[in-house]
């Protein structure tokens, strides 16, 4: 069925215990009780492990998977069948036959078409706390789902299993748009949460879900690159009620080499979002000797000041090796506090260190008065006092989105 | 670069002897490994072989004459007469044999079916057992629409794609190219026959031999940006790849000269021909030539002049990969 126990934020989440240890996952049962209450057929049942080097088993699933299969938005058709995509700022020029850089979108006879609708591969019951959304709902759990695919390729990805393959590859099953809402409110989950792999490549899902949430009274949150369009992004983000950016660097040339996308786009869609004023949150994983410069850490500060205020939470994160990245060791939590000290002194007000568990920075702190607001333990809004979205000691308003 | 040059038997023999002294300590056999270009200083051979009357009169190609076509040819690289002593210079009995066919092309350019039974035959006269040769791609619903059925387990040729088996767990890297590997090539076979088709690529200006390996990795889509360069190189320096390749065996019955890779009729043609090499570098240069030798027919412009010339074959030879040879001065181009 979905993978459910294996699955990290993004690249920020709070990575100690968490990949054998969930927590709080759908568990299967959990999961079958709430398709089979919502009428849906999965068809897939449980897939098994493919033998080794040997076909008598199947260990993929066929491509060709008409129930995932749906006409892409964002593109324009070109000459010789060819289609160019106009999802994210790769634009991908795709032959007939071929796909894109995501590797989850198809060109079929000059006709593009997205192969992961409705194709769930991760599906987890997570705190909002592990987007980590730290100004939304604290203590709350989203329902958190992914398909197959990513349109960058961060070689410090942490699910790179299912970001960097493509759908026929993994495991998944067929969750329509309602279903996601039905699951998500039989969880108790007032958020519906579009994470692990890349929300972008799924964009048609993600819109389609989204407003099958809102019809049941079910917000949806994304946790993205921010590699996107802008008349995507306005579409796609559009629908969602907060977004989490992964800002993975604040120069062209890490993007380049380390993320293989860019810099420039990125910024545009913060500034895009904020224009469309939707609650944003950004995360700057820091990867030592490699995007952790002073210099760097004071030209991001100084950039969201000056674009975005100094309202916007900003989470410097502990990078832990994995995928293409295991020669690095983690991020001292010296560079975090580092990076959090420089960011406070160019006056941003919610400063964060992030896979750093029980570090104070963790917790959210009235700018005015100092006074802790929001505790949090590992994932857990351990205490929450803000009031009337302020700070109930002097009042401060503390921006975010504080009730259901 | 046009020049054709038969090497002798005695030529053959003593390069055969340099490769082996320059090889020994890397492969059990030297005889049975594809070339090094990189460190033999001989040139790589590359045969063009062709058959007019491959169809006959119609449109199917003729299995006994493509058994001929491919004897022909593999004389020609081998400068031996007995077709079969050819192939003992590539298997021997008890190796397990993967024929990476390409399929993506459906059945209007695809690796040609009478093309791979000729191998499987040839390869179980040099002592190849039938189960021991996979003829495999990426997909097996490619495959069967490509027109081969797909055939598990008994005895005879096993004929599958990797959605059957998976990808290796483990990524396999070089340079660029971080990849998962197709477990057929990993698992059920330590001799790999490239059997790649001759065609026209929209991003990486051709896909012949190298791109061919494409189909071994998980994540090819990845590896399609600058024109696929440095990545086909850098994936074909994987050793397991680079261990496993003995010879190359270009399907250029059909061949297209643009539009690829999806089949275009219009833009195709019946060259009848098959292009073998143990140099995947040199036979993907001769490759390209020949297709921009059919584009200057048709009035085409290059495909430098399209910005899309397959570059990653230059990157192939450099000194860094030294897959092979790409000058046409070190390779003996032998057309029968």
């Amino acid at each position: 069925m979905f993978r459910q126990s294996q699955v990290l934020e993004g690249e920020s989440e709070e990575m100690h215990g968490a990949r054998s240890q969930p927590g709080c996952g759908l568990d299967r049962r959990s999961f079958l009780k709430c398709a089979v209450a919502s009428g849906a057929a999965l068809g897939m049942g449980e897939l098994a492990q493919p033998a080794v080097g040997s076909p008598s088993e199947v260990g993929q699933q066929k491509q060709d998977d008409a129930r995932f299969i749906v006409e892409a938005r964002f593109y324009e058709k070109q000459k010789n069948l060819r289609i160019k995509c106009k999802l994210c700022p790769r634009e991908c020029v795709v032959g007939d036959r071929e796909r894109g850089y995501c590797g989850v979108r198809e060109n079929r006879g000059g006709t593009y078409y997205t192969l992961v609708h409705s194709r769930v591969c991760a599906a987890h019951v997570d705190p909002i706390e592990k987007k980590p959304l730290f100004h939304y709902l604290p203590g709350t759990v989203a329902f958190s789902l992914a398909t197959a695919g990513c349109n960058v390729n961060c070689k410090f990805c942490q699910n790179w299993d299912i970001s960097q393959t493509r759908p026929e590859q993994i495991p998944a099953s067929y969750v329509p748009p309602q279903m996601v809402a039905t699951l998500a409110k039989q969880n108790g989950c007032p958020t519906i949460a579009y994470t692990y792999s890349e929300p972008v490549i799924f964009s048609e899902y993600v819109m389609d879900a989204a407003d099958a949430g809102h019809e049941a009274g079910i917000r949806s949150i994304v946790v993205s690159n921010g590699y996107i369009q802008e008349e995507a992004l306005k579409a796609a983000y559009g629908k969602m009620d907060a977004v989490k950016i992964d800002l993975k660097s604040f120069s062209e040339s890490y993007y380049r080499n380390v993320v293989s996308g860019q810099l420039k786009p990125v910024l545009e869609s913060l500034v895009t979002l904020k224009k469309l004023g939707k609650w944003t949150e950004i995360v700057y994983l820091v990867v030592p000797t490699l995007n952790d410069s002073d210099a760097e850490f004071r030209g991001l500060a100084q950039w969201v000041k000056t674009n975005l205020g100094v309202d916007v939470p900003l989470h410097f994160t502990q990078f832990h090796p994995e995928y293409l990245l295991k020669n690095l060791p983690i991020t001292p939590v010296s560079t975090l506090e580092r990076a959090k000290a420089i960011a406070d002194a160019e006056g941003l007000h919610y400063v964060y260190i992030g896979n750093v568990p029980g570090h104070p920075s963790q917790n959210t702190y009235c700018p005015k008065c100092r006074h802790m607001l929001v505790e949090r333990v590992g994932f857990t809004a351990s205490k929450v006092l803000i009031r009337k979205n302020g700070c109930p000691f002097c009042h401060q308003p503390i921006p975010g989105i504080w009730n259901a | 670069m046009s020049q054709v040059h038969i090497a002798s038997r005695r030529d053959f023999l003593k390069r055969a002897l340099t490769s082996t002294a320059l090889l020994s300590g890397t492969c059990g056999s030297a005889l049975l490994t594809a070339a090094e270009p990189g460190a033999a200083q001989a040139k790589s051979k590359v045969v063009i072989a062709r058959d007019a009357l491959l169809r006959g009169t119609g449109s199917t190609v003729d299995s006994r004459r493509m058994l001929s076509l491919l004897d022909r040819a593999m004389q020609a690289l081998f400068d031996r007469d007995d077709p079969v002593e050819n192939w003992r210079r590539v298997v021997r009995p008890g190796d397990s044999v993967g024929l990476k066919v390409n399929t993506l092309g459906g059945r209007g350019i695809s690796s040609n079916l009478q093309l791979v039974e000729a191998i499987c035959e040839r390869l179980q006269e040099a002592g190849i057992r039938a189960k021991d040769i996979v003829v495999w791609d990426r997909d097996s619903g490619e495959m069967e629409r490509a027109g081969f059925r797909v055939s598990v387990g008994g005895n005879g040729v096993q004929c599958f794609g990797t959605d059957g088996v998976d990808y290796e767990q483990d990524l396999a890297l070089y340079g660029s190219v971080g990849s998962r590997l197709s477990k057929i090539l990993t698992q059920r076979t330590n001799v790999l026959i490239n059997v790649p088709v001759l065609k026209d690529h929209d991003g990486a200006g051709v896909t012949i031999a190298l791109k061919n390996m494409y189909g071994v990795i998980h994540n090819p889509n990845k590896y399609h940006p600058n024109g696929c360069d440095p990545y086909v190189a850098d994936l074909n320096m994987l050793p397991e790849i680079r261990t496993r390749m003995r010879l190359v065996i270009c399907d250029a019955t059909t061949a297209m000269y643009d539009g690829g890779p999806a089949y275009k009729p219009d833009h195709s043609w019946k060259e009848n021909a098959l292009i073998v090499s143990q140099d995947p570098v040199a036979l993907d240069y001769m490759g390209w030539q020949m297709i921009e030798r059919k584009r200057a027919q048709k009035g085409l412009k290059t495909l430098e002049g399209e910005e899309r010339a397959p570059r990653y074959i230059a990157t192939a030879a450099d000194a860094e990969h030294r897959l092979g040879m790409n000058d046409p001065t070190r390779i003996s181009r032998v057309e029968i």
